[in-house]
């Protein structure tokens, strides 16, 4: 661009200092520095004042606003006085107008590198924080919980009605095609290294228990985690933000009892029946593979399944999957409570919820590990 | 401070602030604040943007609590209240949100009728009729099986003034209600309240900027200064208009400085 703003200065005879602006300034050229201005100021001994010859602007924008209210800035700093009658008209008003309101005392945010020790600092209180508002908001549950048991729990049944059709009947299809895979995976994963030795009837037994003792639960639990946990942090964060959640506290009604409790009965209610649909799927899903690829029939390969599982394996499995819908059901109500004042807080709320809740899962999956070896389940 | 409560001619207090400090952690926002709502007032908790005039009104409804001080209703110190009794005073209060609070999941009746169902001993029939009643002196006959998202922004604010009016309240809290709509709505909606507040005989606080609801409306007020980190002003807005030494009081209720500017 010839046509670019440029600047040039002139010291006037009486010791102030011109500063020429010239040609067509845009914000889309940059703007220019001030360091020239600040060297002709230091360059010059004695200066009465600075004024401006705008005759040679042939456009303006804010490139030009900015420039000159840090030259203004400047001038304040070192007491020289500024004449602003060489600008054009509309840039003196808009100069006053940035400098009419004084900037608020302390509104400015000081943008400090915190250090090291003091990043470590904050996060530990962070930690610190977050886990007594956790262990307050399972108190609180476990109080909403014992007034559900001793029937004072105040909750609006069609809610609950509603979240079991949300988090049950409508969670089929996705539960559907992850156990059928997760069944033909296993099949799969088990064929290729019993056919070796002529095992291949075998695979019924592992699928069939795999699919009982722990990938049903699991599976169903992690589907529900993404699709239901983020969907309540969801909806409460949502709550939060148009202060209906507010409504019913200054309406006297616990937010625990109307929005947290149906959602944690709804997944203790739903999760057991996904999680025995999943093993039923799952063992079909092996079927398909055992009849289709090892040249087992079906009545072989169910007989098969069926001397190899036992309703404790299922029962247990159906009990993990139980305690996995209260695990997504409270870090979901938890991070949706947390929820901060803005839409991107939502967002956050329901990553969060994700995470909390496949953590929860897997953590709890590794202590009943644990706890059934001892008991010899 | 200029004057306190000036409606005089032997008013009853009905809630009084005292010494209450607002903060979050170490940040304080407000200090010292100090002053009296009569019966059958209509307060105005005024203040530029940012001043903290909704944590105010949050603070008087309980949702958070302060930092120091006291806030009273009648006799009773609700701040140090027991849950049972917080809850006691908390049902003869009914707040207009913001954003109007409606709850979503639920029809505009359904709204209003929670609250009749929990604290009243009416048959699911008389409930109906409650609140039908309620949403026809909001001017919302009709629209009782509509559900929040149904209806406009402004429809919102009259539903959520018709259920702050499901229990009858002695008090009843606006947040803001003029945010959001247009001149002739927030006209009506002011004319709404003054009518409310004398046929209900209930005491109304509003935290609002708007001029011409201040006026129109209110007959005693706090002015919060975000600067000085405590009220500046309280008493009549218009006696404050004429009276009111302070020039950032004068300022606010003249639309400010920066028109000089251009004059």
């Amino acid at each position: 661009m010839s046509d670019q703003g440029r600047l040039s200065f002139i010291q006037a005879q009486d010791g102030t200092l011109v500063i020429r602006l010239v040609g067509a300034w845009s914000l889309r050229a940059g703007i220019p520095s001030t360091a020239d201005v600040q060297g002709q100021v230091a360059s010059t001994g004695i200066l009465r004042g600075v004024a401006f010859d705008s005759r040679e602007l042939t456009s303006w924008d804010s490139s030009v606003l900015t420039f000159l209210v840090e030259v203004s800035e400047l001038c304040r700093q070192r007491g020289i006085p500024m004449d602003r009658e060489g600008l054009p008209v509309g840039v003196q008003k808009l100069l006053d107008l940035a400098e009419a309101v004084p900037e608020r005392k302390g509104a400015r945010r000081e943008v400090t590198e915190a250090s090291f020790l003091e990043r470590i600092g904050t996060s530990t209180l962070g930690v610190a924080g977050s886990s007594k508002e956790m262990l307050a908001f399972l108190g609180e549950m476990t109080v909403t919980f014992f007034a559900l048991l001793r029937l004072k729990a105040r909750y609006r049944a069609s809610d609950l009605f509603l979240l079991i059709q949300q988090c049950g009947a409508q969670a089929l299809p996705i539960v559907t095609l992850i156990s059928f895979l997760v069944g033909v995976i296993l099949a799969f994963v088990g064929a290729v290294q019993l056919k070796q030795f002529g095992a291949q009837i075998y695979v019924a037994d592992l699928v069939g228990i795999a699919m009982m003792r722990e990938m049903g639960a699991m599976m169903t639990g992690i589907i529900m985690a993404g699709r239901t946990g983020a969907a309540f942090a969801a909806q409460l964060g949502t709550m939060k933000v148009t202060q209906e959640v507010d409504a019913f506290t200054t309406a006297g009604f616990s937010p625990l009892e109307f929005l947290v409790l149906p959602r944690v009965m709804a997944l203790i209610l739903m999760m057991p029946l996904l999680c025995l649909y999943s093993d039923f799927v799952g063992v079909i899903g092996g079927a398909v593979i055992g009849v289709g690829m090892l040249d087992l029939s079906w009545t072989t390969y169910f007989h098969e399944t069926a001397n190899a599982i036992s309703l404790t394996d299922m029962f247990g499995g159906v009990f993990k999957s139980s305690v996995y819908g209260v695990l997504i059901a409270l870090s979901g109500c938890l991070r949706g409570l947390q929820c901060g004042n803005s839409s991107s807080a939502v967002g956050d709320a329901a990553t969060s919820a994700v995470v909390t809740g496949i953590v929860a899962i897997v953590v709890a999956c590794g202590l009943f590990a644990v706890v059934f070896y001892i008991l010899g389940i | 401070m200029v004057g306190q409560a000036l409606t005089g001619n032997g008013a009853k207090p009905h809630i009084v602030v005292r010494d209450l400090t607002m903060a979050f952690g170490s940040f304080v926002l407000m200090r010292d604040l100090n002053f009296t709502v009569n019966h059958g007032d209509v307060f105005i908790i005024m203040g530029g943007s940012g001043s903290g005039k909704s944590t105010l009104l949050r603070h008087m409804i309980g949702l958070i609590e302060p930092a120091k001080g006291d806030i009273f209703y009648g006799d009773k110190n609700f701040t140090e209240a027991e849950p049972e009794q917080r809850q006691e005073l908390l049902r003869r209060m009914g707040v207009l949100f913001q954003t109007g609070g409606l709850w979503s999941s639920m029809t505009l009746a359904e709204n209003i009728g929670m609250l009749l169902e929990e604290y009243t001993d009416l048959r699911a029939a008389e409930i109906r009729e409650v609140a039908s009643l309620k949403l026809a002196l909001v001017g919302l006959k009709g629209f009782e099986d509509y559900y929040p998202s149904q209806i406009s922004g402004g429809m919102q604010k009259r539903a959520g003034l018709a259920r702050a009016m499901a229990l009858d309240p002695e008090v009843l809290f606006f947040d803001e209600p003029s945010a959001g709509l247009d001149p002739i709505s927030s006209r009506l909606l002011d004319e709404l309240i003054l009518e409310l507040r004398d046929s209900l005989g209930a005491t109304v606080v509003v935290v609002t900027h708007e001029l011409a609801s201040i006026f129109t409306i209110g007959n005693n007020s706090v002015f919060l200064d975000p600067e000085a980190k405590t009220m500046t002003a309280s008493g009549d807005p218009k006696e404050l208009l004429a009276h009111c030494p302070d020039p950032k009081v004068q300022a606010f209720l003249r639309r400010g400085e920066i028109r000089r500017i251009h004059e």
